[in-house]
């Protein structure tokens, strides 16, 4: 992982930019910053739980968010896709913006925000129904795909970017709960693609799996960073240090610190941090 | 060597937990078996009592179509015959006659039912005239008494003569108020289930709406009736004994019950269902239909067949909305009078006649019998879609 981490610099992100020149031209001179959030201020009723957080995500890159227990971090994550809105009590003060859009605003159509910021969840949660329906169903419902096989290819070119389509191709009208727990885990995310958000949120999303599971769901992770930026919860430090660019340390509902993800665990500029990294806390 | 594991067997601590634990295992059997007990005492004495009620006697007969019998019935019977032929069997001769003028005159040969004390007699349930009784019982020697399965009892209405009683109308009585009942209780139950389920927000108001509909399902079901009677016989002028007031009282009583049994449904649902589908972009109601409501469907149609068999069986409710009332012609519109299959049980329990005993034992197993399939089809509907995840 050293080679890997050492570059995120000029040369990367230049061969980045010129990806999007050939990729997706609108986009060409999108800011680096994906989303960005700015003291953001969260309540649960009476407690807070976010304190001034403020944070960029870079496009196409993993943002790892760590900490302990109640640190505050699936909180944050979930303010990026604006889930938070589900629960009743809870009070936002502060700002995310999705390319500089505010995701807050008022006008904001929360179902359209999340058509661009997809999510995955710890437990996987595929649909009760068959594999095919997990993928098909909200293209339909957006109506991204609607000719039968515009969604035939839509289903296939979404599992096989999740790493799926190998195992599952001769089934793909059994129920999607049937899978084991890192299939359904990489469905999740197939489902989650085939939306073709520009963001993917990850909340653990291998806490519940086998390690084996677990390091499919990782590479799967590494590859989606070139099209995707992703924004990953997660308790499991090695993970972190595996698959994210960059990380975010949460304390208290406080980001700690936040810097790439080598220098972070290898050089952190805080005390608390490394104590938590080190496994003296935590 | 010492054994530590067996030693304890003298350890009087250890044995008296073992004579508690024992003592009480008795007791709970003893409950067991007393309800169950109770239960079969139940059932054994209603058949006993009502099983004969299936069947009935029938008497063969020369029917004579002569001039008397063209203004009265009976006379078209042989003297000795008149008191033991049903007189129901053959009140509707002069109709006949007028009906059929070529009749007039000509005799035919036919089995017709006996009158009910005559039936009592021959099923061994009571004593007979002493006149009638040697009557009786030379017809039955000379074979032209028979036995027969009573399906006048499952195809006609009620009739002050026993042997001409049925459930029939009250059977269809009983179908229009459950149809009106659930056509009323069961979208606007799940309807406002969902809504407290899924969009409400959490605050006083709503936790008030919901303390009372739990103390709703608790109110006594002639407080329903009274609400009947007010609302909408003496509101809205519905038709009194009409299969439509009775269907709308029972679904005020059903309402909660569906609420309650609905939001159940829907809380099993799991959340991350629902988070699965909001983070896809799913709109409330799209979370509802396409998830919530297809895994939920089977608790909700459970909740609302024990709803409706609930409402089958009540009769004190249906009472005040004059539901007792005495039915021989099953209703066609639920704008008609009507009754239902446990007020006729009820009717026909005031009744003192003997005959009457065994059509109320018959009437409690055929609704026993529906409600019996009513919860197995809830069962197995609950079973066959219910999804796991």
């Amino acid at each position: 992982m050293e080679t890997k981490r050492e570059n995120v610099t000029a040369a990367e992100t230049q061969t980045m930019a010129e990806n999007n020149d050939a990729t997706t031209p609108e986009r060409a001179n999108a800011p680096e910053v994906k989303m960005r959030a700015r003291d953001l201020n969260l309540w649960y009723g009476e407690t807070q739980a976010l304190h001034d957080i403020s944070l960029d995500m870079y496009a196409r890159e993993v943002t790892a968010l760590i900490g302990p227990s109640g640190c505050g971090k699936s909180t944050f994550l979930r303010c990026l896709n604006r889930m938070n809105d589900l629960i009743a009590q809870v009070q936002i003060r502060g700002e995310v913006t999705l390319d500089n859009e505010d995701i807050y605003d008022p006008s904001v159509d929360v179902v359209q925000l999340r058509t661009f910021v997809g999510m995955v969840f710890q437990k996987p949660n595929p649909f009760p129904k068959s594999i095919y329906e997990n993928i098909a169903y909200a293209p339909r419902l957006h109506g991204t795909g609607t000719s039968r096989s515009a969604l035939d290819d839509l289903v296939e070119s979404s599992l096989k970017r999740a790493g799926l389509w190998n195992e599952v191709a001769d089934r793909l009208h059994t129920p999607g709960t049937e899978l084991s727990g890192g299939q359904q885990q990489r469905l999740c995310i197939a489902r989650a693609i085939a939306v073709n958000p520009e963001v993917i949120l990850m909340d653990e999303p291998a806490s519940a799996l086998d390690p084996l599971a677990t390091a499919t769901v990782e590479e799967l992770i590494h590859e989606l960073k070139d099209n995707y930026t992703i924004v990953i919860v997660t308790h499991n430090l090695q993970q972190a240090a595996r698959v994210a660019g960059y990380t975010a340390f949460f304390h208290m509902g406080q980001i700690a610190e936040f810097n790439d993800t080598d220098t972070l665990f290898t050089n952190p500029r805080e005390q608390r941090t490394e104590d938590y990294i080190t496994g003296r806390f935590g | 060597m010492q054994r530590r594991l067996t030693g304890s067997a003298d350890d009087p601590r250890i044995r008296s937990r073992y004579r508690t634990e024992s003592r009480f295992k008795a007791y709970t059997i003893t409950a067991l078996f007393v309800a169950f007990a109770i239960i079969l005492a139940f059932f054994a004495d209603i058949i006993t009592q009502g099983y004969s009620a299936f069947w009935r006697s029938e008497i063969q007969v020369t029917l004579d179509y002569n001039e008397r019998a063209e203004r009265v019935g009976q006379f078209a019977l042989q003297e000795e015959l008149r008191e033991v032929v049903s007189r129901g069997a053959v009140r509707s001769i002069p109709l006949e006659i007028r009906n059929n003028p070529e009749l007039a005159g000509s005799t035919r040969e036919v089995w017709v039912p006996v009158y009910s004390r005559v039936d009592q007699y021959l099923k061994g349930n009571e004593e007979l005239d002493p006149e009638l009784a040697p009557i009786v019982d030379r017809l039955a020697e000379e074979d032209r008494i028979r036995n027969v399965f009573n399906w006048a009892f499952f195809t006609s209405g009620d009739s002050k003569l026993p042997e001409m009683a049925g459930i029939f109308s009250a059977a269809v009585g009983s179908i229009l108020v459950l149809f009106v009942t659930l056509m009323f209780a069961f979208p606007i139950g799940v309807m406002s289930a969902i809504y407290l389920e899924e969009f409400a927000p959490d605050n006083k108001l709503t936790q008030l709406i919901e303390v009372n509909i739990n103390n709703l399902a608790a109110v006594p079901s002639i407080i329903f009736g009274l609400l009947g009677l007010a609302v909408f016989i003496n509101t809205f002028g519905v038709p009194r004994s009409s299969a439509l007031v009775g269907g709308l009282t029972l679904g005020l009583m059903t309402l909660p019950i569906i609420i309650i049994s609905t939001r159940a449904a829907l809380r099993s649902v799991p959340d991350p269902i629902r988070l699965g589908a909001f983070a896809m972009g799913c709109s409330r109601w799209q979370v509802v239909r396409d998830h919530v409501l297809p895994l939920s469907l089977p608790g909700i149609l459970t909740g609302t067949i024990i709803g409706l068999a609930q409402a089958m069986g009540e009769t004190a409710p249906l009472i005040i909305v004059g539901m007792i009332a005495y039915i021989p012609d099953a209703p066609t519109s639920i704008f008609d009078s009507a009754t239902v299959l446990p007020a006729q049980v009820f009717t026909w329990a005031s009744e003192p006649r003997k005959a009457f005993v065994e059509k109320t034992g018959a009437g409690i197993m055929v609704l026993l019998a529906i409600l019996l399939t009513l919860n197995a089809a809830a069962v197995f509907l609950r079973r066959r879609f219910e999804r796991r995840w």
